[in-house]
């Protein structure tokens, strides 16, 4: 009893001191009929910690300045309009929240990367739940860290390349969490480049005109439970290290340039527990070493694994590969890499012994898909009965696809 | 003609042979879905199996047919009735039984594994069509062999290269052709290649159902209009018409100016 009241004393004073300081700061309210009429004249009379609780009704301003530790809580989703001027927000002080706004119409340059709400060299920011509509780039954050983007809606209505924005976009940014956004219509959903230990969990990112995701020199990043659907080119990452991908979806990126993920230069990561379905090719790898693919599942994929150039100790266990047109592609006949307990839909074997793995092995690269990769038009035979002939002629004794290159313990059953 | 369809249509119905091959399709059916258990990939084995067998059979069957009915055929001439409406008819009853056959054996199993109730609906109709379509087209191909060659062995032999030329020769000489005339650019002729087989032509209609995320990884620009649109569609199945009436039509003015 004595203990239990000692406590909840301590709790008490925990709380009060973590309200304290918000008791202190004023709330500034901002509408039509308050004393304050613009966000603007909001923040000029803000003290720190003040909150501007601003009410619904359309605000017609750009190039709003916030050099203050303010709250923007937006009551019912005010409209912030920047008639398409230039910059929205521009935050350039620490602790910083902005929350439930609707900012609309963006300017659009060819020369300065005007954003929604930009964050300039600030930490302890939080973004959550606004929506964004008829941008050019939504949030940007630049050299900033230990900030929140949590909960925005972004829609974009891009239509070119040259003209149009990324929606989340970190540049020299670190201990960022993205997460549960949805981003839709813009350049490259989310983006990131110099930027070490984010986090990007749970988004989702759709028909977007080039990527879903897209980073580059951007270490120890983790990425969860994304989806990534129906973006021009589906998801690219380039030239970073420690990368660990759990529990994505990419799904549905087809054309013929487009992947469900396209790993460039990628060295010691864990890609685990993705899923791939129906992407004209799942993942395309290029350059990238020691990698751990598990527990992924490729669906209805056109190429599900595509390997070019030199990728070195990569390793493929426990994964499914169902009904792909192809499961797995070389454009050399070397292989370092391992596959192993893997499940392939076209496996042929048999399993007398009843232990769940096959008893031969599997050649999971096909000599039509060498023939595909040379002569591209080829792919019109597709499972003609004469290319089933000689892809049984090649596995039974393998000439040009790699000789080590097998599943030796091929899974009977699906693996998830 | 109805008459000599119906009464050809009934023999065929009674004979061992239709009840063989509606036998076979029936097994095939459910060993295909007991070994996958799951009706979208038993669909697409069943694709691939449908355009080299069916062929295949509705040939060797036609002719058989053709050389076994030759002294009804005789018969028949015998009397007051029009030489197309007599060929006509047992081409239709062949076709037709065959068909049915198909249509059944390789139903009944799907139905009873729940076909209706799932999304794969569309691809097995699609599937039953061309199957149809192979049937009529491979039928009427061994007509004409038949009426052209008195001798059966002769007949038989022709038939099988036949097929064995659209279902294996063809795409080892479209593989070498595409191969070594690689540094040329070669989408129209590989579209046009593959309009020339039947058997090809149901398989470009199988992969815009079942690897449309492969084809489209393809850059032509030609490819990408056939594939990408309704067009690829629509053009492939105007082919297959055309390729079940252009035999059909041989047979008949064969059939019509033959001396029997």
């Amino acid at each position: 009893m004595i203990q239990i009241s000692k406590h909840s004393i301590y709790f008490l004073i925990v709380a009060l001191l973590m309200i304290l300081p918000q008791c202190q700061a004023g709330i500034i309210e901002v509408c039509d009929r308050c004393e304050v009429k613009t966000i603007k004249q909001g923040i000029a009379q803000a003290e720190d910690q003040d909150t501007l609780l601003i009410k619904k009704g359309v605000y017609k301003e750009f190039n709003i300045l916030i050099d203050k530790p303010i709250s923007l809580i937006g009551d019912d989703f005010p409209i912030v309009d920047g008639q398409e001027k230039g910059e929205i927000f521009r935050i350039v002080s620490d602790n910083v929240r902005i929350q439930g706004l609707a900012i609309v119409n963006v300017g659009v340059s060819y020369t300065t990367d005007y954003a929604a709400i930009r964050v300039v060299r600030s930490s302890n920011f939080q973004i959550e739940e606004n929506r964004f509509e008829n941008l050019f780039f939504g949030i940007f954050l630049e050299k900033s860290s230990k900030g929140i983007v949590k909960g925005n809606r972004i829609m974009g209505i891009a239509r070119d390349e040259y003209n149009s924005g990324n929606g989340v976009h970190l540049w020299y940014s670190n201990n960022i969490l993205v997460t549960d956004n949805q981003i839709e219509g813009v350049r490259d959903g989310i983006y990131l480049e110099f930027s070490d230990t984010i986090r990007i969990r749970g988004n989702e990112s759709r028909k977007n005109l080039r990527y879903g995701l897209h980073f580059m020199f951007s270490n120890n990043n983790q990425y969860t439970d994304n989806l990534f659907e129906n973006n021009g080119a589906g998801v690219a990452v380039m030239f970073s290290r420690q990368i660990r991908m759990t529990g994505n979806r990419f799904r549905k990126n087809w054309g013929p340039a487009s992947y469900g993920m396209l790993l460039k230069e990628i060295n010691d990561a864990e890609i685990i527990d993705n899923l791939f379905e129906e992407n004209t090719v799942g993942i395309n790898i290029e350059g990238s070493n020691r990698i751990t693919y598990q527990g992924n599942r490729f669906v209805s994929n056109g190429w599900a694994v595509k390997v070019l150039g030199a990728c070195y100790t990569n390793r493929f266990l426990g994964n499914d590969f169902l009904y792909n047109s192809f499961d797995l592609s070389y454009n050399s006949n070397i292989n370092d890499n391992l596959f192993e307990g893997n499940y392939w839909s076209n496996y042929s074997g048999y399993d007398l012994d009843m232990d769940g793995i096959g008893d031969v092995p599997h050649r999971p690269v096909k000599l039509f898909s060498y023939i595909v990769n040379r002569t591209p038009e080829t792919l019109i035979l597709l499972r003609s009965l004469f290319m089933d002939l000689i892809d049984f002629s090649e596995r039974v004794s393998p000439v040009f696809t790699p000789d080590n290159l097998v599943d030796a313990k091929p899974k009977m059953r699906v693996v998830q | 003609m109805l008459k000599i369809l119906k009464y050809s249509f009934k023999d065929l119905i009674r004979s061992r042979w239709s009840y063989v091959y509606f036998l076979f399709y029936l097994l095939l059916g459910f060993v295909l879905l007991f070994l996958n258990n799951d009706l979208s990939k038993a669909v697409i084995t069943l694709m691939n199996i449908i355009v080299v067998l069916v062929p295949l059979i509705a040939t060797i069957f036609g002719i058989m047919y053709y050389y076994n009915s030759r002294e009804f055929i005789e018969l028949l001439l015998a009397q007051p009735l029009k030489r197309s409406s007599i060929f006509l008819g047992l081409y239709l009853g062949v076709a037709g039984s065959l068909t049915l056959s198909l249509v059944l054996g390789l139903g009944l199993p799907f139905a009873l594994y729940g076909l209706f109730k799932s999304g794969d609906i569309l691809n097995f109709s699609l599937l039953i069509v061309i199957g149809a379509f192979l049937t009529f087209i491979f039928n009427g191909l061994a007509f004409n062999i038949g009426i052209a060659n008195e001798n059966r062995i002769k007949g038989f032999g022709y038939a099988v290269l036949l097929w064995l030329f659209l279902a294996v020769i063809y795409d080892g000489l479209f593989l070498l052709a595409l191969i070594v005339f690689e540094e040329y650019p070669l989408d129209t002729f590989s579209l046009a290649a593959t309009v020339f087989n039947p058997i090809d032509l149901s398989r470009i209609l199988i992969l815009l159902e079942l690897d449309i995320s492969a084809l489209l990884g393809y850059t032509g620009a030609i490819f990408k209009a056939f594939f990408g649109t309704r067009i690829g569609i629509i053009s492939a199945t105007i082919m297959l018409l055309i390729w079940t009436l252009v035999p059909l039509w041989s047979f008949i003015r064969r059939a019509n100016k033959k001396d029997f």
